[in-house]
């Protein structure tokens, strides 16, 4: 079985965001996998220790974006492709195109990828993916099973469960509860600086900037407004309920 | 690292270079890799156990043991032929600095990789490293150091416990009562010192199945509880013959190289340490709220949060740049042959004195931050419920075990005086060149060069070093080695030199390499000298006081004060300065 997994490296869930000059700062931030697509390898991971084949993760982004590739490569995935061109860093419609374009090149059967990124969890990319490679989709599972070429996976459907079915080639995303990912070994780790990194560039996959830029501009970034303290409402109820209409009426206009 | 490596000691008589040491900022991405691991085990496998750790469940700790030796935490130091992964020792040491995050289960593990397997390791032959490494590197057995006796700790080698052989040649005979031995719940083999005949100390491989061993019950310990520590009773436990660990009568060899790797990888251990100390403190300033502000916010608490990352700084720095100078010194061994490990062990020897500095300042700087960090806890520090209190316990264990700080004190001038006698160090010259120097006019600090006064203070450091240890050989000769306070002076003025100047060129190289934290590194040097060097002053005035009177005494005197004058730092600002950076960081930051 051929498996892509696609990844994204991310901001550590516990770095601290600040902005400078309209635009988050990286400067000093602990750079991680994105958990989502941790899960993602996992599960690839588990799929050819079962089922034999091979385990290739992409990635767009710069060269920072090799800490994840090669985390991922420890954990077990046979080879990478990184793509590496300015022009590629767009929104997710860049990325998905460029992700598309990468991947035809390859054969595949089953296509896995985090159901968001922490970041900015647009949660498009994979499922523009799979649109664009014609592909079925099932997102947010939280168990998978193939037999031969029959897929069966459990999605989280707003707390419950949904069942579904399709038939490979197939693109799942992973929601948390999916799998426990491992963390790599010291010898996985050794032999992944070995395993075999493609990097690539926009003319490589024969598209151009103009094709695949971005649809979507940011107008404005900034932080979400400080929490400040609650307030207890008084008196009995008749009261209470009257003084909490009038504070969402005037105070916070929500009706 | 292509230039001419840094050779142990030779930080007495010539400055070095910020290229030649290794420092934090030298990790490879392998490094942090493995770095990673072991802070995602401890995060994920550790810290959610970590109560049941506390209470004694040694078959969890086995567990946890088991899934460390699935990772490869165990296998770094162990050669690959023996199925180890034979990394070097920046691997070992940033593992054992993240695995202390974990509390006392680092000593476990710790005790487990370090004095129990690497005996066998650097001094065990190509039988005992087949039959044993394997397992030890796997997890498949775990290993346990027993040294000290009820009436040897520091006098290691006044052990009383005995070898015999027996009358067919084929046992050792041992007998005798090891006491405070780490793992000694679980371990499946101990390291253990024997006198053979009451005369040869030697070590032997015991294993925990022979007949006649035992354990007696758990001690109850003041802090790191997470680590089983009890006595080793030996009853005419048949040892075979093959399992002398080296020579009949070399155990002192072992013992104390053993000792020279422990230090160090002591003062990694206590690196954690103080790091989760000070993340652990400065949360709690962030969110205790007293005179409606946060007690973040006031300059009192602030200066503590700076003396406390400084000291994290310190210590990383010399703990790094020592491990990265003994790995420097291995790669030019070869390791091949039946000797390697041995040989491997003489290039780490050559270190003896970094090791010991680095265990004395390292165990020092983590009780001063373990207190500190549970002084901004204030009452809240005395409650079990906070983790700063367990810090507060599990720190003072480190100033008394892998020799005491006070013995280590003892060896910084004690080894320095045998090396430069046999002329590894030119220590004589050295101070020589300074007789004249001092007769004409020293050159002042050049203040217009980033961290001029600091340089100038680490420069005039080494020589107050070798003008005061100049005047105790001369003044005392062979009999200084009795004089227990002016080398415990003469320690207190080598860790200052090596952890002033370590901290320096640390800070020039991040200058140099534009790195992102420069600034904040050099406020730590400026921190640091400006509170150390006038310990320094202080500590030599004492010491010349102590050798010297009357007019002779003026006269040094007078050259002391050629040698410290220096201009003082503004540390309230340099404090604030340093705090307000940990603070948004939330934790250590360099």
């Amino acid at each position: 079985m051929n498996i892509i997994v696609c990844i994204k490296q991310t901001f550590d869930t516990e770095a601290k965001i600040s902005l400078e000059n309209g635009a988050v700062k990286e400067d000093g931030v602990q750079f991680i996998l994105n958990p989502y697509d941790e899960y993602a390898v996992e599960e690839a991971l588990k799929i050819k220790e079962e089922q034999g084949g091979e385990v290739t993760v992409v990635t767009v982004g710069p060269a920072r974006v090799e800490e994840a590739i090669r985390t991922a490569l420890a954990m077990g995935a046979d080879e990478a492709i990184h793509i590496e061109d300015e022009a590629a860093y767009g929104d997710e419609y860049t990325i998905a195109e460029v992700l598309a374009a990468a991947i035809r090149q390859k054969s595949y059967d089953l296509i896995l990828a985090g159901n968001q990124a922490v970041d900015d969890g647009s949660g498009q990319v994979a499922v523009r993916l799979a649109q664009l490679l014609d592909i079925a989709h099932i997102s947010t599972i939280t168990k998978l099973e193939i037999h031969g070429t029959q897929v069966v996976a459990e999605r989280d459907a707003e707390g419950d469960t949904e069942i579904a079915e399709a038939s490979l080639p197939v693109l799942v995303t992973a929601q948390q509860g999916l799998n426990e990912p491992r963390y790599p070994s010291l010898i996985g780790i050794r032999k992944a600086s070995k395993k075999p990194l493609t990097k690539l560039t926009l003319a490589d996959l024969g598209l151009s900037a103009d094709a695949v830029g971005r649809k979507v501009t940011p107008v404005e970034v900034f932080l979400p407004a400080a929490k400040g303290a609650g307030r207890i409402l008084e008196g009995d109820t008749a009261m209470r309920v009257q003084e909490l209409v009038r504070e969402l009426r005037q105070t916070s206009k929500v009706l | 690292m292509s230039q001419t490596r840094e050779h142990g000691a030779a930080f007495f008589v010539a400055p070095q270079s910020p290229e030649q040491i290794f420092t934090p900022e030298d990790f490879t991405d392998e490094h942090r890799m493995i770095a990673k691991t072991t802070f995602d085990f401890v995060n994920g496998d550790i810290l959610p156990v970590a109560d049941q750790l506390e209470h004694q469940d040694w078959d969890l700790t086995v567990k946890l043991l088991h899934k460390a030796g699935d990772l490869g935490l165990l296998a770094v130091d162990v050669p690959e032929a023996y199925e180890g992964l034979g990394l070097d020792k920046v691997t070992s040491s940033l593992i054992t600095e993240y695995m202390t995050r974990g509390g006392s289960f680092a000593l476990s593990y710790g005790a487990h990789v370090g004095i129990g397997s690497l005996p066998i390791v650097y001094f065990g032959n190509e039988d005992q490293k087949r039959r044993y490494l394997p397992d030890l590197a796997t997890g498949r057995k775990f290993a346990a150091y027993a040294l000290t006796e009820p009436g040897s700790g520091s006098d290691a080698l006044g052990a009383r416990t005995t070898a015999k052989l027996s009358e067919d040649g084929k046992y050792y005979i041992l007998n005798g009562t090891k006491q405070f031995i780490t793992n000694s719940a679980f371990a499946d083999l101990f390291i253990v010192y024997a006198k053979i005949d009451g005369e040869q100390f030697s070590a032997f491989i015991v294993e925990r199945n022979f007949k006649g061993v035992s354990t007696g019950p758990e001690e109850k310990k003041m802090g790191i509880k997470a680590s089983s520590t009890r006595p080793l009773i030996l009853e005419d436990v048949h040892v075979p013959v093959e399992n002398l660990l080296g020579e009949a009568g070399k155990g002192h060899v072992i013992a104390f190289n053993i000792l020279n790797i422990g230090r160090y990888k002591l003062a990694v251990g206590c690196v954690g340490g103080i790091k989760a100390a000070l993340e652990t403190a400065v949360k709690y300033a962030k969110t205790r709220e007293q005179f409606k502000r946060p007690i973040a916010s006031f300059p009192l608490i602030q200066g503590k949060i700076a003396d406390m990352a400084m000291r994290g700084y310190i210590a990383e720095s010399i703990a790094y740049r020592t491990t990265g100078a003994i790995d420097h010194a291995l790669s030019e061994v070869d390791l091949s042959g039946e000797d390697a490990g041995r040989k491997a062990a003489k290039a780490i020897e050559e270190f003896a004195i970094e090791c010991s500095i680095n265990k004395v300042f390292a165990s020092e700087a983590l009780d001063f931050t373990v207190d500190e960090g549970l002084q901004i806890h204030g009452g809240a520090g005395f409650i079990q419920e906070y983790a700063i209190e367990r810090m507060y316990r599990d720190s003072r264990i480190n100033r008394i075990f892998e020799g005491t700080n006070e013995i280590n004190r003892l060896l910084i001038p004690g080894t320095l005086m045998k090396k430069a006698l046999k002329g590894e160090v030119a220590l004589l010259q050295a101070a020589q060149g300074l007789q004249e120097e001092l007769l004409g006019i020293l050159e002042p600090a050049d203040e217009s060069e980033l961290l001029g006064i600091e340089r100038h203070a680490v420069e005039m450091t080494r020589k107050i070093f070798l003008f005061v240890g100049g005047l105790a050989v001369q003044t005392y000769g062979q009999k200084l080695e009795r004089e227990q306070e002016i080398l415990a002076n003469l320690a207190d003025l080598a860790m200052a030199l090596y952890a002033m100047e370590t901290a320096l060129l640390r800070a020039l190289k991040t200058q140099a390499n534009e790195g992102s934290n420069a600034q904040l590194q050099g406020d730590y040097v400026r921190l640091f000298v400006a509170e150390t060097f006038p310990e320094v002053e202080r500590i030599a005035k004492d010491t010349l006081a102590a050798m010297q009177d009357g007019d002779t005494l003026r006269t040094s005197l007078a050259v002391l004060r050629k040698l410290t004058r220096i201009a003082p730092a503004n540390t309230v600002e340099l404090k604030r300065r340093i705090a307000a950076r940990i603070i948004e960081a939330e934790g250590y930051l360099a």
